[in-house]
């Protein structure tokens, strides 16, 4: 399919002699993007592939590529806005390598993802073909310099007439090129038309019906140029399953299963990448009798949660690192009064403004130790799309269970990555009662603790008898001023107990791969994926390497040190900073390291090394392996 | 007659239980004696009794400050939370249990300095509940600080050669947020105007805010000797809409009949000129609501699931 890099129009080649024009490659995986500027759609073509593809019973891994700005200045290398499908035989669970086959609609996103390293040395581009020869001088001097770095690269660069065919059916061509292409990776990748049509009227649904009809004109345009003018085609085998599944990304899962949670007020201030959950729920939440609360701030949107906490109906809010760091008080506050509020972090790169499109794993130690004063509370983080749906389930119950904070830490990989997953079988009694307003007994406190467990029942206002004040002051079990010096050490004791009590409860986790051995890697959030899918490669090299995955951040599940006694070497592989241990100035003692690798270390005692990086895009299983292979190296020099 | 111990009968019930004002007492407050604030509560618990107020259905919510210890003298629900956030509490509180009776109590930092912003955008909610603030010019749980009320020229600890700046009008400032629906003023040290505007500002359908002018004998004293002193200092807005009390025409002797239909008479009214002004200034039953618009009929758990379900239909694959 590729060859030395040249730069070629491609032009229809009938066949007189009746053979294929075309070769068929057959591949277990194969990963595409669409990149185009600000508006012209590239997203949405992107989107629709992947959902056809899961439709079709491919695994699928879908990743948006998003500038910072909503419409950046066109053909700016920064600028490209698009999508990014890893289509596989097997399912898949991350967004693996290099990209293989792109499409640019210009040559300025191609250099910009050029620049980023995403393209495989051998890529395939298929590239808009009017910008040699534009009437604008600029425009054809910049496509002159991005020719010259290009032609010292591999890739094979496949020069597509878009504007001229998109121009025989619509008067913008800027409107009609994305379903251009989605018409020719329809042919490449031999997609089931009918459901390309079927995404299509579902991703217009709310256009009219001569919108929808002129990008299926357009579709097939795309279709049948590809069929007569390019030279290769992919085959993935797809192994349909007969289990019943869904397609979503992770904020459409975290919000869907807010609502299986039962939860009815979703208390947020916009917020990248964390706002998309509240425009899916913001669609359908009244139909299950919920709110999304717009508030003013992320201060108001915390307090809002905790006020709708507090009158019987556990609430959540969203939010994103910067959002993250105004809510603290307010968290400090619910672990106080031991009222249960699920907060999502979906984390972007930081601090500050940081990264705001970009993945990263670094509010962990911020979630767990970010409020001033002691204050234990649970810290939960999904692995997958799936994880994002039932983590709202289980943080809702664990938040009422224990009258405490769950924060789920999410990440802009998981929120915008679309993948397939089992359709949960929803079950009733995952739904929040309604608040129990019966009489207190007599007697009964607000903080009545159990003197073992530090449980408590919560009273909410409406119940006779149970007339108290809440107060973030310090306090007895009456919910009185705490004037005597023993109230606060006895309260802190039972609010950080309820945490060990449900550590007691969890399993401990499951080690993948061989539960002994050289080296250990542990990871948390969104790399589970590509961090198997690393080991898988290595252990297929014959390396003695395992990894752990970690769903609950605080408290730490069970067996943990029991589980790194058995391996030589325990190492984390994380999104987030931490110094080359060889960079100069680092020591052992002032090395900053990973986030989980610092936690790991002081609440283990184990010599936890780490490997993470902060690139804004989720870690590719290549990049884990290769750093894998370098500390299983540097062991065996040690047991040399 | 026999008292069922059925719990569902507990409504019925309801209705027979007769509540004396000791009812809604709680412990002996521990502000200083002559503070404004025990007359602030005072005025509430007489509400309360006034208006036979369920204790359980009630609730306070407080910030931070000498005047947020409200919600603990009280045997109502109460929380008392975060500096300056009474008011984001009070709306999460309000959007999901519209049946309960909310009073927000926040001093002038609480409102006007740190929460400024929820003051702003919860007057433009409008949803029901009374937000009383005890403004007493200065900071005083912290021990005598400049607020943005302090006038200007008034000294402090922080500000020792006097308030740099004017004193922000918190009634002015009401009256120009968008949706506001009731804006009135009062003082503690004259407890039938204090009385009756609080009963106005809770049976108004809409956001009440209520500025309670309110002595601190420890830090500001001074501010409000020629209010206490000289009641022709002190101008009553008068009318049948607003707040009328019987008797008080006859110490306060300059009176001003105005309409709180009348929003830009209420802001002439509001405008700084020297002159302390009670009453009404301003409302209005039309405006909207945010916890009607946004009130749901709740749904069972298994219509939740079949819903759910429904949507999970248009992700399937």
């Amino acid at each position: 399919m590729t060859t030395k890099a040249q730069t070629e129009a491609a032009r229809a080649v009938p066949s007189d002699s009746g053979e294929p024009r075309y070769e068929v490659f057959e591949l277990p995986e194969h990963t595409v993007e669409i990149v185009s500027d600000s508006g012209e759609g590239a997203q949405k073509c992107g989107q629709i592939l992947g959902a056809v593809t899961a439709k079709m019973g491919n695994g699928v891994w879908t990743v948006e590529i998003i500038p910072a700005e909503i419409e950046p200045p066109p053909r700016s290398p920064a600028g490209g806005s698009g999508n990014r499908v890893r289509i596989g035989s097997e399912p898949v669970t991350n967004w693996g390598d290099e990209t293989q086959l792109m499409v640019a609609f210009n040559e300025q996103v191609l250099m910009g993802r050029h620049r980023l390293n995403a393209l495989a040395d051998d890529a395939t581009i298929l590239l808009e073909n009017i910008w040699a020869d534009h009437p604008d001088e600029t425009i054809r001097a910049a496509w002159q310099e991005a020719q010259s770095e290009l032609e010292k690269t591999n890739y094979r660069i496949i020069e597509v007439p878009m504007q001229e065919q998109c121009l025989t059916v619509v008067e913008d061509p800027r409107r009609g090129k994305n379903m251009f292409v989605l018409g020719m990776l329809a042919w490449i990748y031999d997609r089931d038309l009918d459901l390309c049509r079927d995404q299509i009227a579902h991703a217009f649904r709310k256009k009219s019906e001569e919108i929808y009809k002129r990008n299926v004109e357009l579709l097939e345009l795309g279709y049948g140029w590809a069929e007569e003018n390019l030279d290769f085609r992919i085959h993935i085998p797809a192994q349909p399953t007969t289990d019943p599944m869904v397609v979503m990304n992770g904020n459409e899962a975290v919000a869907l299963g807010a609502i299986a949670a039962g939860m009815e007020l979703a208390a947020m201030y916009p917020i990248t990448p964390a706002t998309s959950a509240s425009h899916e729920l913001g669609d359908v939440f009244e139909k299950f009798g919920g709110v999304v609360h717009q508030a003013e701030d992320e201060i108001a949107a915390a307090g809002v949660a905790i006020g709708a906490s507090y009158a019987g109906k556990v609430a959540y809010t969203i939010t994103s690192g910067p959002g993250l760091a105004l809510k603290t008080e307010f968290l400090g506050l619910a672990v106080m009064i031991e009222m249960p509020l699920v907060v999502v972090d979906v984390q972007r790169g930081g601090p500050a403004t940081g990264l705001p499109t970009k993945v990263e794993q670094s509010d962990l130690l911020a979630a767990i130790f970010g409020q001033p004063g002691d204050a234990p509370h649970v810290v939960m983080a999904p692995a997958t799309i799936e994880e994002c749906f039932h983590v709202m389930v289980t943080a809702r119950r664990i938040a009422e269970t224990f009258r405490t904070v769950v924060i789920v830490l999410s990440d802009a990989n998981l929120a915008t990555g679309v993948q397939p997953f089992r359709r949960p079988e929803l079950d009733p009694a995952w739904v929040a009662a309604p608040p129990d307003l019966s009489p207190v007994p007599e007697g009964l406190k607000p903080y009545d603790w159990d003197a073992k467990t530090g449980l408590s029942r919560r009273f909410v206002p409406g119940q006779p008898g149970g007339m108290y004040t809440v107060t973030g002051l310090a306090h007895d079990e009456s919910s009185r001023v705490a004037y005597s010096s023993a109230v606060h050490q006895r309260s802190s004791t039972m609010r950080s107990r309820k945490i060990a009590v449900l550590q007691s409860t969890l399993n401990p986790p499951e080690v993948y791969g061989d539960d002994s051995g050289e080296l250990l890697v542990v990871g948390w959030g969104s790399t589970r994926g590509a961090i198997e899918e690393a080991v898988d490669r290595l252990r297929a090299e014959g390396m003695s390497v395992s990894s752990l995955h970690l769903s609950f951040l605080s408290p730490l599940e069970p067996g943990i040190k029991e589980i790194f006694s058995r391996f030589e070497k325990v190492m984390t592989v994380e999104i987030n900073y931490s110094d080359d241990p060889d960079a100069p100035y680092i020591n052992e003692e002032n090395r900053r390291r990973g986030q989980l690798a610092w936690l790991l270390r002081a609440q283990t005692l184990y010599d936890v090394d780490c490997w993470t990086r902060v690139l804004g895009e989720p870690l590719r299983p290549r990049a884990i392996a290769n750093a894998i292979r370098q500390r299983i190296e540097t062991v065996e020099g040690d047991i040399a | 007659m026999t008292i069922p111990v059925n719990s569902l009968l507990q409504c019925a019930l309801d209705d027979e239980r007769v509540f004396e004002r000791s009812d809604y007492e709680g412990p002996v407050p521990r502000w200083c004696a002559g503070c404004g604030d025990h007359s602030v509560l005072a005025a509430t618990q007489r509400l309360l009794a006034d208006e036979q107020f369920q204790p359980e259905t009630t609730v306070f919510v407080s910030g931070i400050g000498c005047s947020s210890r409200f919600p603990h003298y009280l045997k109502t629900y109460g929380f008392h939370g975060l500096h300056g956030r009474a008011l984001p509490v009070a709306t999460g509180i309000k959007l999901h249990r519209p049946d309960l009776d909310v009073f927000v109590v926040m001093g002038d930092g609480d409102c006007t300095s740190i929460g400024a912003g929820h003051w702003v955008h919860a007057t433009r909610y409008n949803m029901d509940m009374v937000a009383l603030m005890l403004d007493n010019n200065i900071y005083g749980l912290t021990k005598n600080q400049t607020s943005p009320t302090t006038p200007q020229g008034y000294p402090s600890n922080t500000q020792p050669r006097g308030s740099w700046l004017p004193a922000l009008n918190p009634v002015e400032a009401t009256l120009g947020i968008t949706n506001a629906s009731f804006v009135a003023q009062t003082a503690e040290w004259i407890p039938p105007h204090l009385f009756a505007t609080i009963k106005a500002a809770y049976h108004h359908d809409g956001f009440a805010f209520v500025r309670i002018l309110q002595r601190c004998p420890k830090y500001t004293a001074p501010l409000f000797e020629e209010g206490l002193k000289n009641p022709d200092s002190i101008e009553l807005l008068v009318h049948e809409d607003g707040v009328m009390v019987d008797g008080l025409e006859n110490v306060y002797k300059n009176q001003v009949r105005h309409d709180p239909g009348d929003i830009h008479a209420a802001r002439r009214l509001a405008e700084e000129d020297g002159r302390t002004r009670l009453g009404v200034f301003f409302r209005d039953e039309s405006r909207p609501r945010y916890e009607e618009t946004r009130h749901l009929q709740a749904i069972t758990a298994e219509e939740k699931v079949t819903r759910l379900s429904e949507e999970l239909d248009l992700h399937a694959v």
